[in-house]
């Protein structure tokens, strides 16, 4: 189990970086997808080839590789943007707060009492960095589309702890949230169009009429 | 028939799609909505509890269905005259997205299963989120991708939250599950460490959804935003829904002994709540962001509630149907207002009983009865729940509880009464009170008016049921 999952959670944290510091949207889009295809094999590498674990690969490869990428495509195909101009905080400096996290995360994860089997795997620390960059990029971004992806990672980062979890998780569960997270980003597809066709951008900053 | 009353709105919500007459689209709306009233009410009446492994309904999850289930029927009714005037905007959306957040709402109450029940509260929001876009401008297209974001991300930190309880279970050798009998029975051999991390990110994920402060900040934006129906929705409905999801977090941490722990953060951000609310509610100029602030306020007296324990607690289920139904009335009420004035800011919203004797009255009638004046359903709720704190020894409590009440009922009076009272301004739209837009927003505060007089031994019952499994020692 170790000797495959541990380059699997590695590349999904070079992923992570990769997302945080480049500004070609398409390229995040795709590697976004690829994390999430890669994430699909974690169930088979843990579970082996059980029922369960081959529904949930097949249904996490063809949900977050497969169409979930291609909304957010089709999304950035309407709204004729290419690349995230100007974020927050600089693609340095974020790669930089992303490593400390990432190294935080590992810290942290020893600190963490952890059943026995997972104390040397990466799983834990892997999720918590996958989340924090979600995070990150969903802080830091202006770009609606970025927000969405780094909503995406947040909820890769959960994905790899629910593998850990799939008793707790019927498949009726883990079916459900998948399908909510491809409704979820179909409708924030339409709203994205939404903001394109009033602002003429999809800059978050446009949004800023309602306050006190 | 738990099935059903998931179902059948779905059914419905398909058959609207293919249905070409307008008005006949409309009318679906109350059917369903009398239909599900119906079929819930006959269920709440069964004197058993009925558990399943995916679906079951307890005291808590009966009392927060039939609330859900009546708003609903009332703003469904609303619907057919609130969208006979807004043919411009049509009802090909609104009506789908209704029925399925109808059963999406009731999913999330009857489901006996946290990730099942995590799953149908991450679809409220989405099938909610076009509604609050209905009015297709720049301000709601703003509070729409608030909400999705913020409630999505939210949503997302309270499945971290099942996740941390299921992980409590691996360690300890009991069975790794969500399904809420199975936790509740081995909940006190949960580890601690990752029951408490799980229910302090149940309680931030959830909490967002409810719009506790300081997690509220895509409320008065929402609630402002969407029309009033939706607001009443919003507000009395899904509100009620995400305080069960918390509530089923307080129920295993009372069921693992770790109750206090519980008690004190929800304490602590009902408070805050409070106090949030007063703050924006003095000189707030637009009405209907007066009452998303008023909806943080009430979230937070039900935390309080909650937090408080005994007598208190029981005053929170209460004020549950209370607000619900005051909410409903009120937000219901603003539309109306808004239609007439073509704005909802206190620049233009002067005198609104001359221009709409009906809803004016009512929406100062909701003012009175949601800050707690006798003698009103919310008042006899709220002393319930002061009652409580004091019993409890916890006057320090009750006094800052007593302080933002006063300001909230300053704050609030001034912009309710300079909306309702005085001299209408010269232009208004010919809009006027139509039966169809004023028969629920009456019935909902003629039944919170009845509520604060008469409480039917049924219902007490109930409610004392409902509390009751709040307090389960280990």
């Amino acid at each position: 189990m170790m000797e495959l999952t541990n380059p699997l959670l590695l590349t999904v944290i070079l992923i992570n970086f990769f997302t945080l510091g480049s500004a070609r949207l398409v390229a995040c889009i795709r590697i976004v997808a690829v994390q999430g295809a890669l994430l699909a094999l974690l169930p088979l590498a843990v579970h082996g080839f059980t029922a369960h674990a081959m529904l949930l690969s097949a249904g996490a490869l063809i949900f977050k590789g497969v169409f979930i990428p291609l909304l957010l495509l089709r999304a950035i195909r309407e709204v004729r943007i290419r690349r995230e101009m100007e974020p927050i905080i600089g693609f340095v400096p974020t790669l930089i707060l992303g490593a400390l996290m990432t190294a935080g995360a590992f810290l942290f994860a020893d600190f963490l009492p952890l059943a026995a089997e997972h104390h040397d795997g990466l799983f834990v620390p892997t999720a918590l960095a996958t989340m924090f960059s979600g995070f990150l990029l969903l802080i830091t971004r202006r770009k609606a589309i970025t927000q969405v992806l780094g909503y995406l990672m947040l909820e890769n980062g959960i994905f790899i702890l629910g593998v850990l979890l799939s008793e707790a998780l019927p498949l009726l569960v883990e079916g459900g949230v998948l399908l909510d997270l491809l409704v979820g980003v179909f409708v924030m597809g339409i709203v994205m169009n939404q903001i394109n066709r009033e602002f003429s951008s999809i800059d978050t900053e446009s949004l800023t009429a309602l306050k006190e | 028939m738990l099935e059903l009353l998931l179902i059948f709105p779905l059914v419905v919500a398909a058959i609207s799609l293919i249905i070409p007459n307008y008005q006949l689209r409309s009318w679906l709306l109350p059917v369903s909505g009398g239909l599900h009233l119906l079929l819930s009410i006959s269920l709440a009446m069964e004197p058993f509890t009925l558990t399943g492994v995916w679906l079951g309904l307890d005291a808590l999850s009966k009392l927060v269905l039939v609330v859900t289930s009546l708003l609903f029927f009332g703003c469904a009714l609303y619907a057919v005259g609130y969208l006979e005037i807004r043919r411009d905007r049509g009802n090909k959306t609104m009506v789908p997205c209704l029925l399925i957040f109808l059963s999406a709402m009731t999913l999330a109450i009857t489901a006996r299963h946290l990730g099942l029940m995590w799953m149908a509260v991450e679809a409220t929001t989405l099938s909610s989120a076009p509604l609050i876009y209905y009015n297709r401008n720049k301000l709601s297209i703003e509070a729409t991708w608030k909400y999705l974001l913020i409630c999505s991300v939210g949503i997302a930190l309270a499945m971290l939250g099942l996740l941390f309880v299921a992980y409590g279970a691996l360690d300890s050798g009991s069975p790794v599950s969500l399904q809420l009998d199975t936790l509740l029975a081995v909940a006190g051999t949960l580890s601690k460490p990752w029951l408490h991390a799980g229910f302090v990110f149940l309680l931030v994920g959830f909490g967002t959804k409810m719009g506790l402060a300081p997690l509220h900040s895509w409320k008065p934006d929402a609630y402002g935003e969407a029309p009033g129906l939706v607001g009443a929705l919003l507000a009395g409905g899904l509100t009620s829904v995400a305080f069960l999801a918390i509530l089923r977090g307080v129920q295993l941490m009372s069921a693992a002994g770790d109750g206090a722990m519980a008690r004190q953060a929800l304490l602590g951000m009902g408070l805050l709540s409070l106090f949030v609310a007063a703050i924006f509610m003095v000189r707030q100029p637009d009405i209907k962001r007066l009452l998303a602030y008023s909806s943080v306020e009430h979230m937070g007296l039900l935390a309080i509630g909650v937090g408080i324990g005994g007598l208190a607690t029981f005053g929170a289920m209460l004020h549950l149907i209370n607000n619900a139904l005051t909410k409903g009335g009120l937000f219901l009420a603003a539309g109306n207002i808004q239609r007439a004035y073509s704005s909802k800011r206190l620049t233009e919203v002067r005198g609104a009983i001359s221009v709409l004797p009906v809803s004016g009255t009512l929406f100062l009638a909701g003012f009175l009865a949601i800050t707690g004046s006798p003698p009103f359903g919310p008042f006899m709720s709220e002393f319930t729940i002061l009652r409580g704190i004091f019993a409890n020894q916890r006057p320090f409590v009750g006094l800052l509880v007593l302080l933002f009440l006063a300001l909230v009922f300053i704050g609030m009076g001034s912009t309710v009464l300079a909306a309702t009272q005085g001299e209408a301004a010269a232009k208004t739209s010919d809009f006027r009170d139509r039966l169809l837009l004023c028969i629920s927003p009456t019935a909902f505060i003629l039944l919170v008016l009845l509520l604060g007089v008469y409480i039917p031994e049924p219902l007490q019952q109930a409610l004392q049921n409902a509390a009751a499994l709040l307090e389960v020692q280990p």
